[in-house]
């Protein structure tokens, strides 16, 4: 059989093919629809940084100019990942500074990244457009400072709440006069202050500036100006929201934000003082994002702020909304999809809000296309949970914190296993769950039989033995990452299930009862899993290998084990010998 | 499904064909034997270590706790607020407000109670409740006596009182 059409054509038809998925599959039916897809792909994600190497990477797809990598697992948010642990982007800049010249896109989460990398990149891609770097670590703005230097093509500079060395705010003069090609620059995790009259002109000569988050050193007084230099801007985050109360700061705000038009997302709001709230009433009919969750004001204060935010789609905020504010949001805003509730005082031992399940509750009644939910409480019931469950079927994200560990159903008393049951038999397109609450292995159970859209499931401080996690592997259909820390879930579990780790991403378990010896087991069998033991107390090969490890990451790879683990990780050997790390 | 029911009847142990075939292994496997993690012990159903702090516990990322409490050192002056027949306190930075009116607005919006307008000759007189608050001195004072800045420094605590019951201040 010949094929009628000829390799450009082919090339044709999969430039409209952009999904990974997609794209993936194409590359299956044939070796010469392989080769043909492996010249054409231009975008790349990679999940876990170590579950490939950049060598192969470089070597299958010779035209990429998006790169998206991913490196620590989720629960390094949480400080539960010591330092040291890996993730350093370098290897994969080094890689691609060689093989893809024309590289304009490079996006980062968890990830090291230290200011020599960013100096390789800003001078290795002469078309670099877009640097965003989520949760990432190891530079400080003198590798800022290269990057907004050298490339003169830069429309996006996004560091979304990495930490950053911040040794001065000079690094934003290093913006040459000429650029004018930014479409997005968020500086808000930096603590020092930039020069404002750089920012000033920076802002207003770029047309196409369509997101401006701030950082808190850019004080109110500021924000009129800038605001009336990007008329155009569709999101901004506010640096510090405070000021001594003067009526005509006020008016000159109301009026700078009045022009804004186009605005559709607000975030920052540090410090705010409720009095300059008003100021931002012209934007809020058009607003689809709202993000509180770092405005210290009261429930008052924020639910007169939602009644005029009638379009909302995404709410982010303190829980001293308090249920009233919960219950205006139910009432005004129907096109609500996602809502974060995050904790004003998480490691108080007192409740210090009128903020309950009853808020939850309200939302998901009163707002049909809730899809998305983080909430932070400190009481729940298995009623109110089957409540919203029959409330919300269409929720995709549930992720319930719970703040006391264990706590009951406050009405009962009873485990929250019914609850969260009804949450995955009703919601049938579930893929994201957070657990929290007393539970029992009946509530992995009930997950393992109904949520078979599940990709991600978070556990701590629940279940029973190993039943919960066996039923979890081998029912969860669509898992992709499972993160648990101390659950008494334990070797049985895991070697039964084995095989299914392959279908995955990763496993992280920390604090709960895996043995060395089912590690070492595990690493035997499955060449094609790294299987690392996190253990700070030493060598476990010093205890007896019942003795259960501190914290296991398993990550399915082709690029077998790793060679930049710290001392206190040993990555479990195929041949069963005593494993590879620095004893 | 039969199987699954029986599992779960069997409630202790899996009947799994994957054993632990380690030498000198036993399913002492399961009990937590470590050193170190006094405070995630699980495996009864002790109450958990609510005082002592778990790490990453609850899930709050650095990056907000700092933003938190970095608002909280910064100058800012929390007081608790009660009110009396009120379930919970609440706390209030008062250095969010500018003068007494922001304040009693604020507490009025806050508690869903009427305070009124103060008088320097009567007080709250004519309104349902009264503002009160502990100074340094542990004295019970009526908040609109002195100027707002000394206030703001010298307040402790407040309690918003039946005005009936601050007549004697």
């Amino acid at each position: 059989m010949a094929y009628s059409f000829p390799e450009e054509v082919l090339e044709y038809v999969f430039s409209f093919i952009n999904s990974d998925k997609d794209r993936n599959a194409v590359s299956l039916v044939c070796k010469s629809w392989y080769e043909i897809e492996r010249w054409c792909r231009r975008r790349i994600f990679i999940g876990n940084c170590y579950a490939v190497t950049p060598g192969i990477m470089v070597r299958r797809f010779p035209e990429i100019r998006s790169v998206e990598i991913k490196g620590k697992p989720h629960f390094a948010d949480f400080n539960l990942v010591p330092e040291g642990w890996g993730g350093y982007v370098y290897p994969w800049v080094v890689a691609m500074s060689r093989a893809y010249p024309w590289l304009e896109e490079i996006r980062l989460k968890r990830m090291v990244v230290s200011d020599e990398c960013l100096e390789l990149i800003s001078k290795s891609f002469k078309n670099f457009k877009v640097l965003v770097m989520s949760s990432c670590e190891g530079f400080s703005t003198d590798g800022l400072a290269s990057i907004v230097a050298n490339c003169r093509n830069l429309k996006e500079l996004d560091l979304r709440e990495s930490e950053v060395e911040d040794l001065s705010g000079h690094w934003l003069s290093h913006f040459p006069d000429t650029c004018t090609s930014l479409v997005s620059l968020n500086i808000a995790c930096l603590a020092s202050e930039v020069s404002f009259s750089a920012l000033e002109r920076l802002v207003s000569r770029c047309p196409n500036l369509k997101s401006l988050q701030l950082n808190r050193a850019v004080p109110l007084e500021k924000l009129p100006n800038l605001l009336r230099g990007a008329p155009q801007l569709v999101e901004l985050g506010t640096g510090a929201y405070s000021a001594e109360l003067r009526p005509e700061l006020l008016s000159n705000l109301f009026d700078a934000f009045t022009v804004c038009k186009e605005l559709k997302g607000l975030s920052g709001f540090w410090d705010v003082v409720p009095a300059y709230l008003p100021a931002i009433y012209p934007v809020c009919n058009g607003l689809t994002s709202l993000n509180l969750s770092y405005a210290t004001i009261q429930s008052p204060d924020i639910s007169k702020l939602i009644s005029q935010c009638q379009n909302l789609e995404r709410l982010w905020v303190l829980d001293y909304i308090e249920d009233s504010g919960l219950d205006i949001l139910a009432t005004c805003c129907k096109n609500l999809e996602e809502l974060r509730v995050f904790p004003s005082d998480p490691y108080g031992v007192e409740q210090n809000v009128a903020l309950t399940e009853q808020g939850l509750v309200s939302v998901s009644e009163g707002c049909p296309k809730l899809q998305s939910v983080l909430y932070f409480c400190r009481r729940m019931s298995n009623a109110a949970l089957v409540t919203i469950a029959r409330n919300r079927p269409n929720l995709i994200r549930f992720r319930l914190c719970i703040i006391e560990a264990r706590a009951t159903d406050y009405l009962t008393l009873e485990p929250l296993d019914a609850g969260f049951g009804a949450i995955v038999e009703n919601c049938r397109e579930l893929r994201r769950l957070s657990l929290s609450g007393l539970l029992t292995d009946r509530v992995f159970e009930y997950i393992g039989k109904h949520a078979k859209k599940l990709e991600m499931l978070s556990i701590a401080f629940a279940g029973d033995g190993d039943l919960g996690l066996h039923h979890v592997l081998s029912g969860c259909e669509s898992l992709r990452k499972l993160e648990i820390r101390d659950s008494p879930f334990g070797d049985k579990a895991l070697l039964a299930n084995a095989a299914k780790l392959e279908t995955m991403r990763s496993l992280w378990m920390s604090s709960c009862s895996v043995s060395y010896g089912a590690c070492k087991l595990l690493g035997q069998r499955l060449p094609r899993l790294n299987v690392e033991v996190i253990d700070e107390r030493g060598t476990p090969e010093s205890r007896p290998e019942s003795c259960p490890i501190e914290k296991l990451y398993i990550y399915r790879t082709v690029a077998g084990p790793r060679f930049d683990t710290p001392g206190f990780i040993w990555t479990m050997d195929e041949e069963g010998n005593t494993p590879l790390g620095i004893a | 499904m039969e199987m699954d029911k029986q599992m779960i009847q069997e409630n202790d142990d899996l009947h799994l064909n994957l054993r632990l075939g380690l030498p000198g292994s036993d399913d002492t496997a399961k009990k937590t034997s470590g050193t170190k993690r006094a405070s995630s012990d699980h495996q009864d159903t002790s109450p958990p270590p609510t005082k002592t702090q778990v790490i990453g516990w609850p899930p709050v990322r650095s990056y907000r706790k700092n933003i938190l409490q970095q608002k909280q050192e910064e100058g800012a002056m929390y007081v608790k607020v009660s009110m009396d027949g009120a379930p919970f306190l609440r706390k209030i930075d008062l250095k969010v407000y500018n003068n007494y009116p922001e304040l009693l607005e604020a507490l009025q919006n806050m508690f869903k109670c009427s305070i009124g307008v103060y008088s320097e000759r009567e007080g709250y007189n004519g309104s349902e409740h009264a503002p009160t608050y502990e100074d340094k001195d542990g004295d019970l004072m009526l908040a609109g006596d002195v100027p707002w800045e000394m206030f703001v420094t010298s307040c402790k605590r407040m309690r918003i009182m039946k005005a009936s019951e601050a007549k004697g201040l």
